[in-house]
């Protein structure tokens, strides 16, 4: 398993490098890795965010779109809107989260 | 063994332009049928592709109003509903095979049909329907789900999906 230095971190990722450890992550790491993948944080970004870190310490796994936008109440265009073409892995990427594994 | 190395960032593709275009004909509309288009669609809007539905013929139920909630599954004829065939057409065989169908979708908290459409919808995708069948049918844009782009027909979504991927379900 690769490590990679993230904002003078060293932290554990997989070989798309997703970060496998959930306590490595901080809100500076998920800003470094948002500006990477050209993502500008703002307010709303960080309240998917949030709530994808808090859904898979509930739940084990990274929740789908449709799970962020019925559970998390977030909007499913503005989603798209927010991290585009690509939402679900996106979100995932910046949270520190293994992609989602779910269909739907 | 770990090794550090540069930051690994993962390619979303997003500075190849590859105009990945999907298009997705459903032409059934048996419960069991419905899922796949509507499964596959989602996940390629998710992926940044550009999606079409086109629904047709029996699949003309998945978008009217008075029938979309109501799809069945039937396993007449179907050997991989594993029971035997001559039981498959017995009164209330299919009602309890649609139950038992829906409480594993829902189990796995898949979208019924109408709710489907409208994440397909948020999420960028059209939804055709077909000219042809909703004359068959007598069935005006009012009838539709209302997230329907438009009701064309068949040179219409031929037209529109040039350079698509094509699936027929």
């Amino acid at each position: 398993m690769p490590t990679t230095t993230i904002n003078g971190h060293e932290v554990s990722v997989d070989d798309e490098g997703f970060m496998t450890v959930y306590d490595e992550w901080d809100d500076q790491i998920g800003t470094a890795l948002a500006t990477a993948i050209g993502v500008d944080m703002t307010d709303a970004h960080w309240q998917a965010i949030h709530f994808l870190r808090d859904d898979f310490k509930a739940q084990g796994v990274t929740p789908t779109i449709r799970r962020v936008s019925t559970v998390g109440g977030f909007d499913t265009k503005q989603l798209f809107t927010l991290f585009p073409k690509k939402p679900a892995k996106k979100m995932a990427y910046i949270a520190g989260l293994p992609k989602p594994a779910g269909c739907v | 063994m770990s090794t550090t190395q540069d930051m690994i960032v993962p390619s979303f593709g997003d500075e190849a332009e590859t105009g990945r275009r999907l298009a997705i004909i459903c032409s059934k509309g048996n419960l069991d049928m419905a899922y796949p288009g509507l499964i596959l669609g989602n996940a390629a809007l998710g992926e940044g592709v550009e999606l079409h539905l086109f629904f047709t013929f029996w699949g003309f139920d998945m978008i009217t109003k008075g029938r979309m909630e109501n799809l069945k599954f039937s396993p007449v004829g179907n050997t991989a509903a594993h029971m035997p065939m001559a039981l498959t057409p017995l009164p209330g065989v299919t009602k309890m095979a649609t139950h038992m169908m829906q409480k594993s979708l829902d189990e796995l908290e898949i979208p019924p049909v109408p709710e489907f459409l409208d994440l397909i919808k948020a999420s960028g995708g059209h939804l055709w329907a077909c000219r042809l069948s909703a004359d068959m049918n007598h069935l005006a844009a009012e009838d539709l789900y209302d997230g329907i782009d438009g009701i064309i027909n068949a040179s219409d979504f031929i037209e529109k999906t040039e350079g698509a991927q094509l699936l027929f379900i």
